[in-house]
C-alpha cells in the first residue's frame, strides 16, 4: 500500500511548497500582529470618527469570510485600482488582516486589563500618549496574551490551504497536483497532514518556551487596582 | 515637632505675616493655584458642589475631611485626571481646563493639558509603580522621554531623589521586590524627579500596614522642609498633618467647612461638624 519509493519522489515538490506555506503562515502572522496592534489602538482613540471607523471596518472584516476578502483582493482590487500584488503577496495581506481582527481583540483584553492606575501614573508623569503606550501599557498588555497569540499562529498555519483558491502553491495544493497525477492520494496527503500535525506541535511548544524564557517571573505588582 | 508661634505660624511664615500684615505669611504672595467656584458631578451625584481655594507657592496644605467627602476628586482635577463640571481652575494665573482660542475661552485640547501639567506632580494611594520596570527605570522613564535629559544625567538625578527617599540601595530591584513602604517611597522620589511646582499626595499612606506609615510620612516631611514645592496633602494622618501643613483646609460633602492654621483648627474648631470629625482621632 504506501510506497516509499513514491514518498521520496514526492518529498522535493512538497518540502517547497511547505515553504510556501510556512512563509505565508509567517508573513501572515507577523502582519496580523501589526494591523491587530493599529486596530486595538485605534479602537480606543481619543478622535471618535478614528474610533468609530475602526470599529465598524473590524467588525465587516471580521463578519466576511476569509475566502472572500482573497477573492477580493486578487481579482477585484486589479480592476478597481492600479494595485495588482502577487498571489503570494495578496494572500498574507488577506491573512494579515483577516486575523489582525482576531488579533485586535487580543490586544484588546490585554490592554483592558492594564490597571487604570498605570495610566494615570503616566499621565501625572506627563508621558506623552506615545510613549504612554509604548513604554507602560503594551509592555504589560501584551506578555499575558502571548499564548493567545500562539493559537492564532496555529490558526493561520491551519488555514493557509485558503490561499490555494487564489492560486498560490502551498501545500494541500501540491499534494493535490500531485495526486491528480499519479492518482495515489494515501501518500501526498498523508504527508500533508503529518507536516501541518508536526509543525503545529513545535509552534505551540516554541511559544510556551517564548513565554517562559522572556515573560516568566518579575512581571507581577507594582501596586495598583485591577 | 517644628516650634509653632503663638498663632499657629511656623516661624518663617510668622515673619513673613508680619512683614506683609497679612493673616498667614503666604497672601502676600500670588497663588500658585486657584480653584473658583469649583463643582463636579459623576452622573447624578454632585461630589463637589462649589469649592474656592488658593494654594500659594510653597504652602503645605493638609486637606482633610470624611470619606466620600470629594478630596481625591479634588487633587485629581489638579492632576488633568479629572475634569470640572464647572467653574476654573488656574496654575500660574492660565486656565488648567480651558484655553485662549480667538479672543475665547474653549475646552483645553490634549495639548494645553500636556503643558500645563507639567507644573502638577501626585502620589497615589496604590503607588501605580510600573511592575515591568525597575526602581531606577520608573524614575528615570519621564525625565527621560519628557524633559529630554541623556541616560547618565537622568540617571544622576533619579539616584540622588532615590537617596532622599532612602531607596538609593534598590536601584535595580522590580517593584514587586519591595515592601509597600518602598514601593510608595519609589512613587514619591519618580514624582519629585520631575520638579513639579505644586504636589498632590492622596492618601498615601493609608494603602500601607500600619508599621510602614512613619517611613513614608517621615519622607513627605523631609521633603516638605527642604523644598518651595507646593504640596497638597490629602490625610487622615493628623498628627503628620499639624506637624507638616501651613494651612488645614476641613471638606466634607463637596464644600470646605474650615480652614485655619493647624492651631486654630486642631485647638480651636468652629463647626461642629469639624469638632466631630476629630473626635474620632483622639
Ligand atoms: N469616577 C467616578 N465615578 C463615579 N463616582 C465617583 C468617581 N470618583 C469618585 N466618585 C464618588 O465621588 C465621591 C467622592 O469621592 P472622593 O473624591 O474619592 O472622596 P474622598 O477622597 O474624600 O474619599 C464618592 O462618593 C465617590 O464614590
Ligand atoms: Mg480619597
Amino acid at each position: 500500500m504506501w510506497k516509499w519509493d513514491y514518498v521520496i519522489e514526492l518529498l522535493p515538490a512538497l518540502l517547497q511548497a511547505f515553504g510556501v506555506t510556512l512563509g505565508a503562515t509567517l508573513a501572515g502572522f507577523a502582519l496580523s500582529i501589526i494591523i491587530g496592534l493599529l486596530f486595538a489602538v485605534g479602537a480606543r482613540s481619543p478622535i471618535v470618527p478614528v474610533r468609530l471607523t475602526v470599529r465598524a471596518v473590524v467588525d465587516f472584516i471580521r463578519s466576511t469570510p476569509l475566502l472572500v476578502q482573497l477573492f477580493f483582493l486578487y481579482f477585484s482590487l486589479p480592476m478597481l485600482t492600479p494595485f495588482a500584488m502577487s498571489a503570494f503577496a495578496t494572500g498574507v495581506i488577506g491573512l494579515g488582516l483577516h486575523y489582525g481582527t482576531y488579533m485586535s481583540e487580543v490586544f484588546r483584553s490585554g490592554i483592558e486589563a492594564v490597571p487604570r492606575g498605570q495610566w494615570e501614573a503616566a499621565t501625572a508623569l506627563h508621558l506623552s500618549k506615545r510613549k504612554t503606550w509604548f513604554s507602560v501599557i503594551l509592555p504589560q498588555a501584551l506578555p499575558p496574551v502571548i499564548p493567545m497569540m500562539g493559537n492564532y499562529l496555529i490558526v493561520i498555519f491551519k488555514e493557509t490551504p485558503t490561499l490555494s483558491a487564489i492560486t498560490v502553491v502551498e501545500l494541500l495544493l501540491t499534494a493535490k497536483s500531485e495526486a491528480s497525477i499519479t492518482y495515489r492520494v494515501f501518500e501526498p496527503y498523508s504527508i500533508v497532514g503529518l507536516l501541518f500535525l508536526i509543525t503545529s506541535l513545535l509552534f505551540s511548544l516554541g511559544i510556551r518556551y517564548f513565554e517562559k524564557r522572556y515573560f516568566g517571573g518579575h512581571i507581577a505588582d507594582g501596586g495598583g487596582k485591577r | 515637632m517644628i516650634a509653632e508661634a503663638e498663632n499657629g505660624l511656623k516661624p518663617e511664615r510668622e515673619e513673613a505675616a508680619e512683614q506683609t500684615g497679612l493673616p498667614n505669611g503666604y497672601t502676600h504672595l500670588v497663588p500658585i493655584v486657584r480653584y473658583r467656584s469649583i463643582q463636579k458631578s459623576f452622573g447624578e451625584l454632585q461630589v463637589i458642589k462649589g469649592i474656592d481655594l488658593d494654594i500659594y507657592p510653597g504652602e503645605k496644605i493638609a486637606l482633610i475631611g470624611p470619606s466620600g467627602s470629594g478630596k481625591t476628586t479634588l487633587g485629581r482635577m489638579l492632576m488633568t485626571l479629572e475634569e470640572p463640571s464647572s467653574g476654573t481652575i488656574t496654575i500660574e494665573d492660565e486656565p488648567l481646563w480651558q484655553m485662549e482660542k480667538k479672543g475665547n475661552l474653549v475646552r483645553a485640547s490634549e495639548k494645553h493639558l500636556h503643558r500645563m501639567r507639567s507644573k502638577v506632580g501626585m502620589v497615589f494611594q496604590h503607588f501605580n509603580l510600573f511592575p515591568h520596570m525597575t526602581v531606577l527605570r520608573n524614575v528615570t522613564l519621564a525625565p527621560r522621554s519628557v524633559l529630554r535629559l541623556a541616560k547618565e544625567e537622568a540617571e544622576e538625578r533619579a539616584v540622588e531623589m532615590l537617596r532622599k527617599v532612602g531607596l538609593e540601595n534598590k536601584l535595580h530591584e522590580y517593584p514587586a521586590k519591595l515592601s509597600g513602604g518602598q514601593k510608595q517611597r519609589v512613587a514619591i522620589a519618580r514624582a519629585l524627579v520631575m520638579q513639579p511646582k505644586v504636589m498632590v499626595f492622596d492618601e498615601v499612606t493609608s494603602a500601607l500596614d500600619p508599621e510602614l506609615v512613619g517611613e513614608v510620612l517621615n519622607v513627605i516631611k523631609d521633603i516638605a522642609e527642604d523644598g518651595n514645592m507646593a504640596m497638597l496633602l490629602i490625610t487622615h494622618e493628623m498628627e503628620f498633618a499639624r506637624e507638616v501643613a501651613d494651612r488645614i483646609v476641613f471638606g466634607a460633602e463637596g464644600r470646605i467647612v474650615e480652614q485655619g492654621t493647624p492651631v486654630e483648627l486642631f485647638e480651636n474648631p468652629q463647626s461642629d461638624r469639624l469638632k466631630s470629625f476629630l473626635q474620632r482621632f483622639r
